[in-house]
């Protein structure tokens, strides 16, 4: 061990007691982040706890990494510097829910499951329904910003989150928004914190509105031969009375990766979506899909009404984990466009796949984000050529359709050479001035987010 | 800089910038823009009115050059002084940029100017199917560029959101000229969500010059219920029962006995004037749902006392019994020459005692205070009626005020909802925030609007620790009303 590292190991015992200081190499492995390992990781009991650690960061220019259960760990680009995890899965307790106010109070480490099943007991719950939902985290979720499948009626995270406390790069731990559905108080800094990556800020503390549990759910698949039926249907739900709960377009070999049990098992296209209501609303809802499915030329047609949970139907929610776990280097896109220019988006993605001798798999969500993975057999110099020129003729596509395109997974090696970020956005330098606010040293995970901030 | 005459120079070059006709500076046609529909009043040293994003960037460079102050303006229907010039300066006001840029009816989305009234908008794709879901009472008259500065609410927010929940893309010109497109017409721009950032920063952060919304479908069926109350309790703990049993009402509005009695005198109606208290819901969605949650809010109506339930029969009751909600402010204000609405949240659950407190402190200074509030989210809008030409009762007022939202506080709510901190609340900021949360508020909008010139002097307390009131000259007292 180094005399640099002794330093952070020692001082960090100090901090939050040595049985939280990880030094052993065989367990720091599991803070590797695109081959990086930190000297140290601490996980920590309290803000006092995490306010002390920044100031001992910055005194020592030491770049901070902030994780939970680590599963949304290689979103971004690897850290430039990577010193000390800091680790906040001590921080896990609900601190406050109200079931009649509807509001949820959490420190940043505990389990979406955990959360949920407190909610359930109210027969509440919250839209949170992410990729690696057996163990994610309340923290990791917002500062990835990921999205799930009810976003469709939903919305997302900066939709119901509420209020954010957190630490700032220079110790200070302050809060924004409140406990309320309803605020103007102040400046909305805590939508700052939803995708930043953990760049902004230490969360120690998350807000949230909750939603009532329907009584009864549906899920509905419908199969059809191509994209452009299945993205039809989509168009048809979308100019109806009916609100879907999900409403999801699954490619066929995604279909296979989920092995979701009502999904094609052919090379069809499936069209996912749920519904919420009364045993009338429900028939009708059915109805209403089945003919405008019927319509759109449908090959088959199935619902159950056997998932009570909101838990995503099929599991669509867990594309991203299924499509990494199936190849060695799958690199997955996420392509957001207009819902009527999802289909070109489709075409244009998948046709330079194809030639680029390509297996690929695919997703869109009904608002019209795409998450496109593809999934090169070999790890290595010719699948990086043939997936970045795939990705550059994609993104080219996509900036012309006026979406946004960034790569959340490909493997680590891969980051400096593929897009992730996207072209350079004209708003960049108010992101920049905007980090200098809230971490001036620069101790949050250096390098990870956009245009190098 | 807070004299009320103006550079020439700066004249000059504002007129030769817009055009003489764009430029407004004489005492007399500056009379209407010292005011919003708050209690605030502050005179500017001059009006203009762009047409472009570019006159912007050329207003906001002069401004920059002559070190003077920079307020935006919408209709002025504000509820917190946002639109008023604290310190004086340039009023910008997009009453010439009101235009529907785009529709896309298909990705239900519209690209508008920040001047264009919200209920405009609603109306222009109405034959689509489609409406802009954020609500304010005003909306027939504010513009769609003051909702997304002050984050604005309205009775149908409860199931549809605030304006941010509708903002997907904002042109904006930053105080040093800088156009900027923040966002992206589909979702999910990639960085920090700095149009979430902006919405509701009160104008400011920059002047908005375009904005990208969502439209929302319209709900293929919609009950309108109103529950008659002979006790107060016994409404808001109705409210807690309807969430309870897992319902969202569109709306859930509630008047007590006194408003009802002010209201009905005006609008007519048909509100009893012999009750404590009614609740307006509403509920909508597919014909089955709607028909559905109508039936279970009645039932739970009932089960809470309700003396009478009724459903509106089609859309004139309906239209009727919102009429009698949105026009509450109006009838208000012919009783005396000045109120005082407050707009603190509290937890739905803390309905029953804060209106207890309400009453009480009302009784502790001898004011009538009115209640009418958005009960489903916790949003009160307690009237406070008195006479400001009576130094005593101005302060009073503002003193039972604050204990009002000194109560909201307590119980875990916060200082405003929905009409934004501007001048009126900033003072109150310290209750709420700390000295370390503010400061960081204080550098986020350093970011960018580093000098201070644009809307100088609100939502962040002054370093001195401002106390300064305002008040209205007596005859313009009444217009605007609260969401």
């Amino acid at each position: 061990m180094s005399s640099a590292s002794t330093l952070i190991s020692t001082r960090a015992a100090e901090i939050a007691g040595a049985r939280n200081v990880i030094v052993d190499p065989a367990a720091l492995d599991a803070y590797a982040i695109g081959g990086m390992i930190p000297s140290t990781a601490i996980r920590a009991e309290s803000v006092e706890q995490i306010a002390e650690i920044m100031k001992f960061a910055v005194a020592e220019k030491l770049a901070i990494v902030v994780c939970a259960a680590r599963t949304k760990l290689d979103i971004g680009a690897p850290p430039r510097q990577y010193d000390l995890a800091l680790d906040l899965t001590r921080l896990d307790r609900v601190v406050a829910y109200d079931p009649g106010d509807m509001t949820l109070s959490v420190e940043p480490g505990i389990p979406l499951h955990r959360i949920q099943s407190a909610l359930t007991e109210h027969r509440q719950f919250l839209p949170l329904v992410v990729p690696f939902m057996d163990r994610a985290t309340a923290a990791g979720t917002i500062a990835s910003g990921i999205d799930s499948p009810l976003r469709q009626f939903y919305g997302t995270a900066r939709d119901y989150v509420l209020g954010i406390e957190f630490v700032t790069g220079d110790g200070a731990a302050v809060k924004s928004g409140g406990r309320v559905v309803k605020n103007v108080s102040g400046y909305d800094i805590h939508k700052l914190m939803i995708g930043a990556l953990g760049t902004l800020g230490v969360l120690t503390r998350i807000n949230f509105r909750t939603f009532p549990l329907p009584a009864a759910t549906r899920a509905i698949v419908a199969t059809f031969g191509d994209a452009a039926r299945a993205v039809a249907l989509r168009h048809a739900l979308a100019g109806s009375p009916l609100r879907p709960l999900v409403l999801e377009i699954v490619s066929p070999r995604a279909a296979e990766l989920l092995g979701g049990k009502s999904l094609a098992s052919n090379d069809d296209w499936s069209v996912v979506a749920s519904f919420a209501g009364t045993p009338t609303a429900l028939e009708r809802c059915e109805r209403d899909v089945r003919k405008m499915a019927e319509q759109n030329g449908a090959a088959a047609f199935t619902s159950s009404d056997d998932e009570p949970s909101l838990a995503a139907p099929d599991r669509t929610s867990e594309f991203p984990a299924a499509a990494l776990a199936s190849s060695a280097a799958a690199t997955i896109l996420k392509l957001s466009v207009l819902p009527t220019k999802m289909q070109a988006m489709l075409d244009a993605a998948a046709k330079a796949v194809d030639a680029a001798q390509m297996q690929w798999a695919a997703t869109a969500r009904g608002v019209g984000t795409i998450y496109f993975a593809l999934l090169p057999s070999e790890r290595n110099e010719d699948a990086l050529a043939r997936v970045s020129r795939a990705t550059n003729e994609i993104f080219g596509r996509c900036a012309a359709l006026d979406g946004n395109a960034t790569i959340p997974w490909c493997p680590a090696e891969w980051k400096s050479a593929l897009p992730i970020w996207g072209p350079e956005r004209s708003d960049l330098g108010p992101m920049r001035a905007l980090k200098k606010v809230f971490d001036p040293h620069g101790v949050f995970s250096p390098g990870r987010f956009m245009g190098g901030i | 800089m807070a004299s009320s005459t103006i550079d020439s120079r700066l004249l000059r070059d504002l007129q030769k910038l817009l055009g003489r006709d764009a430029v407004l500076y004489k005492p007399e046609d500056l009379l209407l823009y010292e005011y919003d529909g708050s209690v605030e009043v502050a005179r500017p040293n001059c009006v203009v009115f762009p047409r472009t994003a570019q006159d912007v960037v050329g207003i906001v460079r002069l401004a920059g050059r002559h070190d003077t102050p920079l307020v935006g303006r919408g209709a002025g229907t504000g509820l917190s002084g946002g639109a008023i010039a604290r310190r004086g300066g340039i009023i910008t006001s997009f009453a010439r940029m009101n235009r529907i840029l785009e529709i896309d009816a298909e990705n239900q989305r519209a690209r508008v100017q920040p001047g264009l009234v919200n209920s405009d908008l609603s109306l222009a794709v109405e034959h689509l199917g489609l409406h802009f879901a954020p609500d304010p009472s005003s909306q027939k008259a504010c513009t769609i560029g003051g909702n997304v500065s002050e984050n604005s609410g309205g009775p149908h927010t409860l199931a549809y959101g605030v304006t941010t929940n509708h903002v997907l893309a904002l042109e904006v010109v930053l105080p040093n000229g800088e156009l900027l497109h923040l966002g992206a017409g589909a979702v999910d721009a990639p960085g920090y969500d700095l149009t979430g950032l902006f919405v509701g920063s009160e104008g400011t952060f920059g002047l908005v010059t375009e904005i990208t919304v969502k439209l929302t479908r319209l709900p293929e069926a919609t009950k309108t219920l109103l529950a008659i109350y002979e006790c107060v309790d016994d409404a808001t703990e109705t409210v807690v029962e309807i969430t309870a049993r897992g319902i969202t009402p569109a709306a859930c509005e509630m008047m007590d006995g006194w408003t009802i009695r002010a209201v009905e005198d005006y609008v007519h109606a048909g509100f009893p004037l012999d009750c404590a208290a009614v609740l307006l819901i509403e509920v909508d969605g597919l014909r089955e749902a709607a028909e559905y949650e109508a039936a279970e809010v009645a039932d739970v109506c009932r089960l809470h006392r309700a003396r009478d339930v009724r459903v509106a029969r089609d859309a004139r009751e309906r239209d009727l019994l919102w009429k009698g909600r949105k026009n509450a402010f109006g009838a208000v204000g012919r009783l005396l020459p000045t109120y005082y609405t407050q707009d603190g949240v509290i937890p739905r659950t803390k309905l029953p005692a804060t209106l207890r407190r309400v009453s009480e402190i009302g009784d502790k200074y001898g004011f009538a205070i009115g209640n009418i509030f958005h009960a489903g989210d916790g949003n009160l809008h307690p009237i406070i009626l008195f006479d400001a030409r009576d130094k005593r009762q101005f302060a009073n007022a503002v003193a039972a005020s604050d204990e009002i939202i000194q109560f909201c506080i307590e119980v875990g709510g916060s200082i405003t909802g929905e009409h934004g901190v501007g001048m009126e609340k900033d003072r109150l900021m310290p209750l709420l925030f700390s000295e370390v949360d503010l400061d960081l508020m204080r550098r986020v909008r350093d970011v960018f609007n580093p000098e201070g010139l644009l809307n100088p002097a609100k939502v962040l307390p002054s370093a001195k620790g401002c106390g300064e009131i305002h008040v209205r000259p007596v005859a313009a007292t009444v217009g605007s009303a609260p969401a």
